[in-house]
């Protein structure tokens, strides 16, 4: 299983594959890493957690030879890092597989395997060979991925063998995994797992970095918890539990970031029961998100409700509708009474919809402006004067209340919001969401990316607004403990309402079984058990 | 939630005090980032001609850049919002010709209809709004390469300036008609009054506008703006038509400043690498979202004196074009290395 990698693989218990000591590194007025010593041993699985802005990001990038650290050094295998700027010395050490993908889709599976790389004598490609070679690595470890296929034809999962396989193919035994779950659904996670698994048996180092506690837990062998910019833990995980490792991420000097979840996981009674802030009637939309077919539903004031099915079964399409952002091709949607036509999300946001877009990078904030710009966008015509002229002022008064309670953390809100944490630039995406005082809020997974403790406090925030306003809140998730804060839950298989669960707390095996289609009177084979347990549970 | 209670009042204060002053400073020194460069220019100036510190030969070159200015304005909107006008120079030329060509008579090649200057004037700007609109429709609505598309357009625009011409010059262009462009107030330029005018009306129109935040909105992140609900489509179909308007502005401050439309006005004097060399200059990001009229206007300003200066040494006219280029890139580089894109990944 390993021939396609005996290069450079030093039995275990030799030098620390990766080792990183005493790493310093200020951007600006930040520190971000203080003195961070942390180490990678060949046949183990690390895994790296801490809130958003901790420095996780920032050691990645230090780790994987983007950055020089200001003080400290990294050794693979006892000897030095090589300088900088040779990427390719530093590939064949150490690999990282970001969150964000990184192959292109017009190339095939092989020519990816083998990028800035290929087999062939004096600069020429030699095909053959490659495709010989990449189909030898995907047969050596189990990987079911035909190497003549445009990467674009791939699933997010397919990508990151891609990615893995690359990594393998320059010989690397140390695979730096950056969030490799957030966009899989649970069955991909359990494959992933078992081929991590399979990687650190065969010697390979891991580093696994994630904001989901249960994960690291479930395959890593050792955790180290960072919080800002030091490591304050250091453990094997058998030695841990969860609660130890979510004080250490969230700092004992702040114990109200922990307290702040219960409250987030018990939605009251909805405020208002008359009238509907949201119908829908018979709705039905096309999307290569997946369709939506034939969907009614209604969203009292003050309800929260769920909507929740695996990755192509409509769930973001159906937000994306409501919010405007999408066309639909039959039914209605009305919002508070007013039908909303197709795709407009400038009507939508007139007739009272706030909405937390899935991917904040590429819908959620313009990165080039200030904290209060972006957070006041959805309200300009409220801050004019005449004729559309306003004080920018205005919109740092207005958006200064929004950006306490959400407590934003930014070196003022003219920061431009590119600068910030990702738990950070969420936040301001929910500010915008909310600054317009909607009727009906359309969130979708509104925590992904965001770390455990501010996970409960957006979660907590956004059921305290609906509380607050009487605005309706749908929710389109996949993330099982969000749903917490609901008062139902829909749950749609291939664009279909297939089942609907009445009242909190919500039942995860019955949930997981209905998103796949089962039965939901039946137990089922729930997923991964991973999936089931709520973080929140974990700081209670 | 968007009133607030005076106990937040003196906290908002207090942040945007603190803030204020250091983006303030920051800017300023982003946007001064030209002022030793054009204060060197003015030295060199000096040092090549004595003529060069004069009243009189600064008013030459206001009245020489204000059609650039203006030009460069509308260039920098639609750098703003992330597209790009390559067309400009063709609106530049083809709407002073259609008007010239409209008021001129037949036996000096115009179309003999005799109409009266203000009429034209109206019909330039009708021209260059259309050009616009056709661009704006072609790129946003009809999803095209804005580059390809302009590109095209600018090709159409010059060939139909030379048909109406048929390749000559129209001259004897009413007074109202060139009022703009020739017109002195005193030693200033009207051209120039009006072109600072224009300057200081964009920028504040970009700064303390719904419409003009919302171009560095569209320009930073389109989706992010139309996920905030701003109508994206309108504010860039907007833009296109408003920098063909102000191209045509500029095309005739250039027909009145020479009282005369040649058939060779805006393409084929290729006045695009200049427009589009001032606002790179200013630091208008050529990928949208960032930029401003301060930074456009020095931008101008220095082309202006570089072009001055040239014309004051004693360049041979055979090489002054490929003097003035390599100052242009010259230029470019020195911008770069002192701010505007060098903030940028």
């Amino acid at each position: 299983m390993t021939e396609a990698a005996t290069s450079a693989a030093p039995a275990a218990g030799d030098a620390p594959a990766v080792e990183a000591a005493g790493i310093y590194k200020q951007f600006g007025s930040t520190q971000a890493l203080r003195g961070v010593n942390l180490t990678l041993q060949a046949g183990r699985c690390l895994g790296l957690v801490g809130r958003n802005g901790a420095g996780k990001s920032t050691l990645v990038s230090i780790l994987s030879g983007i950055y020089p650290p200001d003080a400290g050094e990294v050794r693979f295998d006892g000897r030095p890092a090589p300088p900088l700027g040779a990427a390719g010395e530093w590939r064949r050490r150490i690999a990282t597989v970001f969150q964000h993908s990184m192959v292109v889709p017009e190339l095939t599976v092989a020519e990816n395997v083998f990028l800035g790389h290929h087999p062939g004598p004096a600069g020429l490609v030699d095909w053959r060979a490659m495709r010989q070679q990449a189909r030898q690595i995907m047969a050596d470890w189990g990987f079911p991925l035909d190497v003549n296929q445009p990467c674009a034809r791939l699933s997010v999962e397919q990508r990151q063998i891609v990615e893995i396989a690359r990594a393998l193919a320059a010989g690397t035994r140390c695979l730096l995994l950056d969030e490799p779950t957030a966009a899989l659904e649970r069955a991909a996670v359990t494959r992933l797992f078992e081929r991590v698994r399979q990687l650190t048996d065969s010697g390979v180092a891991v580093l696994y970095i994630s904001h989901h506690l249960e994960e690291v837990f479930e395959i890593c062998q050792d955790a180290a918890v960072i919080r800002d910019g030091e490591l304050v833990l250091t453990s094997p995980v058998k030695d841990l539990s969860k609660e130890r490792t979510v004080a250490a991420m969230v700092g004992t000097e702040n114990p109200a970031l922990a307290a702040a979840a219960p409250a987030a996981a018990q939605p009251g009674e909805p405020s208002a029961p008359a009238g509907a802030c949201l119908e829908i009637e018979h709705l039905s939309a096309a999307s290569p998100q997946g369709p939506v077919r034939d969907v009614s539903l209604r969203i009292r004031p003050g309800e929260r409700v769920g909507v929740t099915g695996l990755l192509s079964a409509g769930v973001t399409t159906l937000a994306r509708v409501v919010a405007g952002a999408a066309p639909y091709e039959s039914g209605t949607v009305a919002i508070g009474g007013q039908p909303l036509p197709p795709a407009r999300r400038d009507r939508a946001l007139r007739a009272g919809v706030g909405y937390i877009p899935e991917d904040r990078q590429a819908e959620g904030f313009v990165s080039l402006l200030g904290v209060a710009e972006n957070g006041t966008m959805t309200i300009v015509d409220w801050l004019a004067r005449r004729l559309g002229w306003f004080r920018p002022r205005s919109r740092s008064a207005a958006m200064a209340p929004l950006a306490r309670t959400l407590s934003i953390v930014s070196a003022g809100l003219g920061q431009p919001v590119g600068e910030l944490s990702g738990g950070n630039q969420q936040k301001v995406t929910v500010a915008r969401s909310i600054a317009r005082q909607p009727r009906l809020i359309v969130a979708i997974a509104p925590t992904r990316g965001v770390d455990v403790a501010s996970k409960s406090l957006l979660l907590a925030e956004l059921a305290a607004v609906t509380e607050r306003s009487g605005a309706g809140l749908l929710l389109a998730t996949d993330e099982l403990s969000d749903l917490d804060i609901c008062h139902r839950v829909v749950v749609l298989v291939r664009g279909e309402r297939f089942a609907e669960f009445g009242a909190p707390p919500f039942d995860r095996e019955a949930l997981i079984a209905a998103t796949e289609g089962l039965a939901v009177a039946g137990s089922g084979d729930g997923g991964p058990p991973q999936q089931t347990e709520s973080d929140e549970r974990g700081t209670a | 939630m968007t009133d607030i209670s005076e106990r937040s009042r003196a906290e908002v204060e207090a942040i945007l005090q603190g803030r204020s002053r250091r983006a303030a400073a920051i800017s300023l020194v982003r946007e001064a980032a030209l002022v030793p460069v054009l204060i060197v220019l003015i030295i060199v100036g000096t040092v090549v001609n004595p003529a060069f510190l004069t009243a009189s030969n600064f008013s030459g070159i206001g009245a020489q850049v204000s059609a650039l200015g203006v030009t460069v304005v509308g260039e920098s909107l639609i750098l703003l919002i992330g597209g790009m006008d390559l067309s400009l120079e063709g609106t530049y030329g083809l709407a002073p010709t259609v008007a010239a060509w409209l008021m001129v008579p037949v036996l000096e090649y115009g179309s003999g209809l005799d109409l009266s200057p203000y009429l034209a004037i109206v019909i330039l700007l009708a021209v260059g709004a259309a050009i616009g609109l056709i661009n704006g429709l072609l790129i946003v609505k009809g999803r095209l390469n804005g580059f390809i598309v302009t590109l095209g357009m600018t090709i159409v625009l010059a060939g139909v300036q030379q048909g109406i011409v048929k390749g000559n010059t129209l001259f004897n262009l009413p007074a109202a008609f060139n009022y703009l462009g020739a017109k002195e107030f005193g030693q200033l330029p009207v051209s120039l009054i009006v072109a600072a005018v224009i300057f200081v009306g964009t920028g504040l129109f970009l700064r303390y506008h719904r419409a003009g935040r919302a171009i560095y909105a569209v320009g930073g992140n389109r989706e992010a703006a139309r996920a905030a609900g701003i109508k994206v489509d309108r504010i860039r179909i907007g833009v296109y038509i408003t920098g063909s308007v102000l191209a045509a502005i500029g095309g005739l401050m250039e027909a009145g400043r020479v009282s005369a439309v040649t058939g060779t006005q805006g393409y084929q004097e290729g006045i695009i690498f200049a427009v589009f060399a001032a606002a790179v200059i200013g630091g208008v990001s050529l990928r949208g979202g960032r930029g401003n009229m301060v930074g456009a206007a020095s931008g101008v300003i220095l082309l202006g004196l570089v072009q001055n200066i040239l014309d004051l040494s004693n360049v041979s006219n055979y090489w002054i074009e490929a003097v003035d280029g390599g100052v242009i890139l010259f230029a470019l580089l020195l911008a770069r290395i002192i701010g505007g894109e060098a903030t940028a990944e």
